[in-house]
């Protein structure tokens, strides 16, 4: 076991995953927050567009839109994120094509649970927010979204956690992360059951504090009525 | 009667088969103070909500100082800053504190900087004798405060006319006086207001004129003490019965 440790980068490949999910992570809230702003927006195309974009992604499986990425998108289109005569090329290239696909993929949640926080917000702060003068997107940006994000925290910790979860499943588009290493070092060596607790733990110690320090800080930060 | 503010010309709406407001006239001068009473579902609520289009309405025109109201967009916003609105359920910003509540609206509509708008806030806050809790949030305050900080929250866009849209009605006994103070000192300072209420004490010393609804009409107008004293139709004089008797 002290080999595995010291043979292989596991550190190394944990520090991928992070990365992997931080950079993910903002793409996938941006582009929710807008796919959110679409949905309970007063024009019926936007709320059509954001509709669609969540249903078709939210029930395509993450391997089929991170391989539609890297095999149609840069393999077959050529559409390459990192500039080819760099030394790092094709692992920078795989990553970049990862976050882009697990944002895509997670902004449909993450639109979903601040769609659930828009719903906890009382129509009467928006009807006030109209009634001051407010246009429809200072309404939003000024009074509704800062509530329903309060309100939304802890569906958002949940889709955090899947996120950091399912970066594995960058492993299939080679990225070196942290699932790529683990099966790598099951290959070639012995002991398989020991290599899997050693991730596995690296994944609980992972996700464990962010879902600690998401309850608490959707307690700390509720609105109160 | 004074200059016209706000005119309702013929104005229909329907939810769905129900026709709650028929034909609709109703005219109201500057410095006016009109109370609308009838009994519930009779559409006073939805008639003072179209008056800053929270309602649409189905046929017939509202116009305020001249304006016809906007469908929607940005003209709507700007018609709307002019027209102040107080919330039977307050609905002040739950997130923002008293003092963020009161100056929202006149740094985002107006544009005023932030320490002018503080300052007017804060003389707002006491001329409703609210501005020690400036800095807490809307859920630290009772009833009767939050709904005078909604007052001074619309106050400060400098309106043309208030809406009151029964002021009162979710607060405690005791709290309800302290709300009604702050309408009657506005009603004598000059502003225009709309107000539903049942608070008959607020309309006889405040108001100049009382509208009665009943099922989506206006069935009678007259000054309130008029209108308490003689009632000319059955429907009001049925619903006095029943409200004055206790």
């Amino acid at each position: 076991m002290i080999d595995i440790l010291t043979e292989y980068d596991i550190l190394g490949a944990f520090w991928k995953t992070i990365q992997l999910a931080f950079f993910s992570a903002i793409g996938s809230l941006v582009l929710g927050t807008i796919l959110a702003v679409f949905r309970v927006s007063p024009v019926a195309v936007l709320r059509n567009i954001g509709a669609s974009y969540v249903n078709i992604t939210r029930n395509t499986p993450l391997t089929l839109i991170l391989i539609f990425c890297s095999l149609a998108l840069f393999g077959v289109l050529g559409y390459a994120l990192a500039p080819r005569e760099s030394p790092t090329y094709i692992v920078d290239n795989a990553f970049r094509w990862a976050v882009i696909g697990l944002s895509i993929y997670h902004a449909a949640f993450v639109c979903e649970a601040l769609r659930s926080g828009v719903n906890t917000v009382p129509v009467g702060q928006a009807e006030a927010a109209r009634a001051i003068g407010l246009t429809f997107g200072q309404s939003l940006s000024q009074v509704i979204l800062p509530q329903a994000f309060r309100g939304a925290i802890a569906p958002l910790g949940s889709v955090l956690i899947a996120l950091i979860k399912n970066t594995t499943v960058a492993a299939i588009i080679s990225v070196p992360e942290a699932a790529a290493l683990m099966r790598v070092i099951i290959e070639n060596e012995t002991g398989s059951l020991i290599v899997f607790f050693i991730f596995a733990l690296g994944f609980v110690i992972l996700t464990l504090p962010v879902g600690i320090g998401f309850t608490s800080l959707s307690r700390r930060l509720a609105v109160k009525r | 009667m004074a200059e016209p503010l706000v005119v309702m010309q013929d104005v229909n709406k329907h939810f769905g088969d129900l026709h709650v407001l028929q034909n609709i006239n109703l005219t109201v001068g500057k410095g006016e103070v009109v109370v609308l009473i009838g009994p519930s579902g009779s559409g006073k609520s939805t008639l003072i909500r179209t008056i800053n289009r929270l309602e649409t309405i189905g046929s017939g025109t509202i116009s305020i100082d001249g304006t016809v109201l906007p469908e929607e967009g940005k003209d709507l916003a700007r018609l709307r800053s002019d027209v102040g609105m107080v919330f039977q359920s307050f609905n002040l910003f739950a997130h923002k504190t008293i003092l963020e509540n009161v100056t929202l609206g006149p740094i985002k509509v107006r544009k005023l900087k932030k320490a002018d708008a503080q300052k007017r806030a804060m003389e707002l806050l006491e001329r409703v004798g609210v501005e020690h809790q400036s800095n807490k949030y809307p859920a630290q305050l009772s009833g009767g405060q939050q709904q005078r900080v909604a007052i001074a929250r619309a106050l400060a866009m400098d309106p043309k006319v208030m809406l009151f849209d029964e002021p009162t009605s979710a607060l405690d006994p005791e709290m309800i006086n302290e709300v009604l103070d702050v309408m009657v000192s506005l009603a004598k300072s000059g502003m225009t207001m709309i107000v539903v209420t049942h608070e008959m004490g607020f309309a006889r010393k405040a108001a100049n004129r009382v509208v009665f609804l009943s099922d989506g009409q206006i069935v009678e107008e007259n000054t309130p003490e008029e209108f308490f004293t003689n009632p000319q139709s059955d429907r009001a004089k049925d619903f006095l019965g029943k409200i004055l008797t206790h």
